[in-house]
């Protein structure tokens, strides 16, 4: 039974930035790193390998050949198994061709127990993979997973984070949950998994090895396409005020006036 | 497209770097003098235009089949989300600015609304600006399950076939609207902060921050229908009412037995309004100079002064001082209120990316040098824990109580 995580690779967002004047985007010293939702990911599919004292975590990615290194820091963790699902025509996907890849690699794999994502990807932050991918095999989806409360072979209770609080879901498996950093901590690689990682080689698959409809796939797939970008309005900071308490209090209660908070 | 490329014409190449610099990919980079392209290349085209020199083209993909939008679909559909027997604000929002887009592209604005016992929203949608509303009620809708309500929400979509279908932000609609795009294959845009219709072509431009709101993207969906979209709350402003007609149909959907099993089995509601911090009108937040859980009522009881939600930065929940969903920030909660007051936050690039788009920001901190000051509207360097029991007090006085 394949406990599979769902990880992406993304550049740090924190360097990623734009330079207003020419209107382009300053990349010096962009490193990549594994979505910081999908450690989380990794880290759960790890417990429920070591709290049921069964599975396999076989940790998937999708992207270019250096992707790579974001398996190999879940080999690290201690996953099982990496998957680097590339090739040139799945590039430039959306999160409809992604997804679609994904189920089909996924379909590929075989005996699916559960399959665990990151809530978002911080590059994109768009949360839609993980239903997407849901949906294309189709079985069901819980997002914003926040703990897993009972899991059996077939079924599954988890806490999910809503707007109001919690809902107490119960679902049959497999099923693709997305979790968020209140599951777990993230644990670091040890030792032996660090000497693994070093040797790890991903298995690659590719569009001759992944059984895919080519209209679902890469940029031809993609049904959303980026016709531009820009930077965002730069924010200033206003005016600033040292002093004594009381009088700072009152500069900030005449403001709430002003804006007719108070 | 098979065998497209993308081609540097070395003799024009100048190796200025406007390429790499416009790329949303990373895909070209100069290298030595001359621009060279990457796997990931998605020929986009950015590149492209951005070239002054012509030395970039795209070419192949003639052999690709010519695509087309499929025809006969038209209006705008607005998801009306239910949420614990509420309407939520941000269906309102976007009723307003659906309003403006339909009259951009000359068409009709449908509400949609999907659960049990909701039909008594229907007259609000009208208000708000809806000219029709579709109800889908059935008694097993009671509760939020994603599944369900996506099997009733693309049978409404195949029958009444909306050019454009957006709801809310929501943790709802980002799991509901991905959902219904994949069964329809559609394209969707997470949490749009503008919209507007392309004039040439008729489709909706759908813009949204990316990379933690560092770059703002326009994206279209050209070739599939309906074009999908969620709107982060509070971006836009709901049109005040109005004594409006419209219409309600009822829409009746039987027959639903997928082959799995999925059941909401309880809720809980978390204590308080104070953290639903997305509809929040106001946000009082604290970070490490808070200093402890206990430290934390002085947060709370600003928060109750100002009726406000209340936020935390990443550094007071990972300290176990506060729950994560009060986390506002990269890994937390995007937030857009009115007024956002940070206490005690220094303002990490990671915890402005999840706020700075309120309307007005107040940040009290000791320290004149925290990032926080640079995108604060009005900026407070003094103690929180003298300041705001004398803001408290301030407060009551102007009140007049």
């Amino acid at each position: 039974m394949n406990i599979v995580v769902c990880i992406k690779q993304v550049p740090d967002t924190q360097d990623v930035k734009m330079d207003p004047e020419r209107g382009t985007l300053i990349r010096e010293g962009v490193k990549s790193i594994v979505n910081p939702f999908d450690l989380y990911a990794i880290e759960e599919g790890l417990r429920i390998k070591e709290r049921m004292g069964r599975g396999r975590v076989v940790v998937m990615t999708m992207g270019p050949p250096q992707a790579e290194d974001a398996l190999r820091e879940a080999i690290a963790m201690g996953a099982d198994h990496g998957i680097l699902i590339s090739d040139r025509t799945f590039a430039g996907a959306d999160t409809l061709a992604t997804s679609y890849t994904l189920a089909k690699s996924i379909e590929k794999l075989g005996s699916p127990w559960i399959i665990i994502c990151g809530k978002q990807a911080m590059d994109g932050d768009t949360a839609q993979v993980g239903p997407e991918l849901a949906t294309w095999l189709n079985f069901p989806q819980i997002t914003y997973v926040s703990k897993i409360i009972d899991m059996g072979d077939n079924r599954i209770k988890v806490e999910r984070l809503t707007d109001y609080g919690y809902d107490i879901v119960e679902s049959s498996l497999p099923c693709v949950i997305t979790v968020n950093k209140e599951i777990n901590e993230p644990r670091l690689p040890s030792l032996r998994g660090m000497m693994k990682a070093k040797k790890f080689k991903a298995e690659v698959w590719d569009s001759s090895s992944v059984e895919v409809d080519r209209r679902y796939i890469g940029l031809d797939g993609s049904p959303t396409r980026v016709v531009s970008i820009f930077a965002p309005p730069v924010k200033k900071g206003g005016e600033k005020y040292h002093g004594e308490p009381d009088e700072l209090a009152r500069h900030i209660a005449r403001k709430l006036e002003e804006i007719k908070i108070i | 497209m098979a065998d497209q490329k993308l081609i540097v014409i070395v003799e024009n190449c100048t190796g200025c770097g406007i390429c790499e610099g416009v790329c949303p990919y990373g895909a070209i980079e100069v290298v030595d003098g001359i621009a060279v392209v990457y796997e990931n290349c998605t020929f986009c085209g950015i590149c492209v235009e951005s070239c002054s020199f012509e030395a970039l083209e795209l070419v192949g993909g003639e052999g690709a089949e010519k695509k087309e939008a499929p025809t006969g679909y038209s209006g705008i559909m607005v998801y009306g989300e239910v949420l614990n027997g509420k309407l939520s604000r941000v269906s309102l929002e976007i009723l307003g600015v659906a309003r403006r887009l339909a009259e951009k592209r000359k068409c009709d604005v449908t509400a949609l609304l999907i659960g049990n016992d909701v039909k008594r929203f229907a007259p609000d949608l009208i208000r708000y600006g809806a000219d029709r509303v579709i109800v889908a009620e059935r008694n097993d809708l009671d509760r939020f399950v994603d599944e369900r309500y996506a099997d009733i929400f693309s049978k409404v979509v195949e029958q009444y076939r909306p050019e454009i279908v957006i709801g809310g932000a929501t943790a709802v609609g980002r799991a509901l609207f991905p959902r219904v795009a994949a069964i329809l294959k559609t394209g969707l845009t997470a949490d749009c902060t503008d919209f507007d219709i392309e004039e040439e072509t008729g489709l909706l431009l759908q813009t949204r921050p990316a990379f933690g709101g560092n770059i703002m993207a326009t994206i279209k969906t050209e070739y599939t229908r309906p074009q999908m979209a969620t709107v982060r709350p509070r971006v836009f402003k709901p049109l005040p009412p109005e004594n409006r007609e419209g219409e309600i149909i009822e829409f009746h959907c039987d027959g639903y037995s997928p082959s799995f099993y999925k059941a909401v089995i309880d809720v809980l509601v978390t204590e308080g309004e104070n953290v639903n911090l997305e509809d929040a009108d106001i946000i009082v937040s604290g970070g490490r100079g808070v200093g402890s859980k206990e430290n934390f009522k002085i947060i709370f009881d600003l928060a109750k002064e100002l009726n406000a939600a209340v936020g935390a930065s990443r550094a007071a929940v990972d300290a176990g001082w506060i729950p994560y969903p009060h986390q506002v920030g990269q890994t937390g909660k995007t937030v857009s209120p009115k007024v956002y007051i940070a206490c005690g936050i220094s303002g990490a690039i990671q915890h402005q990316a999840g706020m700075k788009s309120s309307d007005f920001i107040i940040a009290i901190n000791k320290d004149p040098n925290a990032p926080i000051f640079d995108i604060a509207d009005l900026g407070i360097v003094g103690d929180l824990f003298e300041v705001i029991p004398e803001l408290i007090k301030e407060i009551r006085k102007r009140r007049g109580n």
